[in-house]
């Protein structure tokens, strides 16, 4: 028996709220379906499983705020028998009423989702006015006003197209709980980590120009944005120079299992999430480019995964369309560094002893010095220098 | 394509990137990127989305005649009657 717990998705999480199973006792279950949603701060997380097996029975049913840790179901490995006594604390909710099947799960924003919990809606219950059909909180409350009868071709609706979050006002409530939980997360960072601070200015002109000509021959829908560039180019760095590449634990410096790169996403109507890209170093631009653009939707839809809400082991920030030319980010613990990209400018720049107009960008990274010195942070960064150079190479 | 539709699909492009924006809000010559805070990708993202509604590929090197929603249409128009 495998033990299902309340996983922390990210360092700023105490607790969260389970929405909905999307599995029921008896499904089969494989490492990395989605098994539940659950409610946090940071807006609807979709909770994957990491064991293949049978979801033999849920402890905590939908509703129930638990802290991070909690068992909240038993996962039944191939060959144990069903219903084998619990392996560690039985919680009291034990019993609980089995859960709706998975196939019919609505697309909703966060919000919407809230409010649903709150005001005992069953979403598939709610037909969806938003954009691609989703559901907003208006469809809620007035499904509750009125009673809305059952929309059966919503609710039945194979692959629903998911909402954009911010179609819904996120709530003062959302904005204020993720504005605390950000506050808390960086406030102990800061008391906790000793930051080292260091920055470079890089000759972008090259890459820009490759990256120009590339998206000329291209359709628009494959356009690659700078951005993609600079994740890659860290990602590639991180490889080269691991030891930013990772955790602080209790016992010290603990590797990244892959270079999973957070990217902090700025949510319209306000709040901030950090998930991660995972493997990045082993993916092509295209690639990069074509997972950030769902990212970047789906954090908007409030349709994140738990994996990418744990898994980031450094993080980028790119302040650049804000027009500052340079950020000194915050790291998000227990990560070790966190890089930061300024704007793409053009500035007066000595090449072979001339000076010609050339487009710079300022990057920083922010490094805990526990785990990583001046050299080491310093190497990383001209390392990211040079996979900017690279890019165009390959 | 008349000028009325163009309107009407910058404005369904617009808000399928950034749904809080109110059309009514818009004024014709202002510079709507910033007035509505769209970074880099929701632009292209708006790029994107007036391909789908008028088949319009804009490359990267006209992005600046989409800056207010008066030359954003003057432009589509011309590239439409071409």
């Amino acid at each position: 028996m495998i033990e299902f717990r309340m996983p922390a998705l990210g360092a700023d999480m105490e607790a969260g709220t389970l929405i909905e199973w999307l599995k029921k006792p008896g499904d089969t279950v494989a490492r990395g379906d989605i098994i539940a949603i659950v409610d946090t701060e940071k807006g609807a997380i979709e909770i994957e499983v990491f064991d293949d097996g049978v979801l033999d029975r849920v402890l905590v049913g939908p509703g129930q705020k638990t802290p991070v840790g909690t068992v909240l179901a038993v996962i039944r490995q191939s060959g144990e028998p069903a219903g084998a006594p619990a392996p560690a604390e039985a919680s009291p909710a034990a019993s609980v009423a089995p859960p709706e099947p998975a196939a019919a799960r609505p697309r909703a924003s966060p919000a919407a989702r809230k409010a649903a919990e709150q005001l005992h809606v069953d979403l598939a219950s709610v037909a969806g006015s938003g954009p691609g059909g989703a559901i907003t909180v208006g469809d809620v409350e007035r499904a509750t006003r009125a009673e809305h009868p059952i929309d059966v071709e919503r609710a039945t609706r194979a692959e629903p197209v998911p909402a954009r979050g911010p179609a819904v006002p996120a709530g003062a409530d959302r904005l204020s709980a993720m504005r605390g939980a950000m506050a808390a997360a960086m406030a102990r960072s800061k008391r906790e980590i000793p930051h080292l601070y260091l920055s470079t200015t890089v000759d972008l002109t090259q890459a820009l120009t490759w990256l120009r000509a590339e998206n000329e021959r291209r359709p628009v829908t494959e356009r690659l944005l700078p951005v993609v560039l600079f994740i890659k180019a860290v990602a590639r760095a991180c490889a080269e120079v691991p030891a930013v590449n990772g955790f602080w634990t209790d016992h010290g410096f603990a590797h990244g299992s892959g270079v999973h790169v957070g990217c902090a996403i700025a949510l319209r109507g306000g709040g901030l999430v950090a998930p991660a890209l995972h493997d990045v170093d082993r993916k092509s631009h295209d690639v990069v480019g074509r997972e950030l653009g769902d990212l970047v939707k789906r954090a908007r839809a409030g349709t994140l995964r738990s994996s990418e809400m744990s898994d980031a082991t450094i993080t980028v920030t790119n302040l650049g369309d804000l027009g500052v030319d340079a950020a000194y980010a915050i790291i998000y613990p227990p990560q070790v560094a966190i890089v930061g990209f300024g704007r793409s400018v053009e500035r007066p720049w000595v090449v072979d002893g001339r000076i010609e107009p050339r487009s710079v960008v300022t990057i920083s990274v922010s490094a805990d010095h526990r785990a990583v010195d001046g050299r080491g942070a310093g190497s990383f960064l001209t390392a990211v220098e040079r996979a900017l150079g690279a890019a165009v190479q390959s | 394509m008349t000028r009325d539709e163009i309107r009407t699909a910058v404005f369904d492009a617009l808000t399928s990137v950034a749904p809080e924006i109110d059309p009514v809000r818009l004024q014709p010559g202002t510079a709507f990127r910033q007035e509505f805070d769209l970074d880099s990708m929701d632009f292209l993202n708006f790029v994107i989305a007036l391909h789908g509604r008028l088949g319009v590929n804009v490359p990267e090197a006209d992005y600046n005649q989409l800056a207010t929603l008066d030359g954003a249409i003057d432009y589509l128009a011309s590239r439409l009657s071409t």
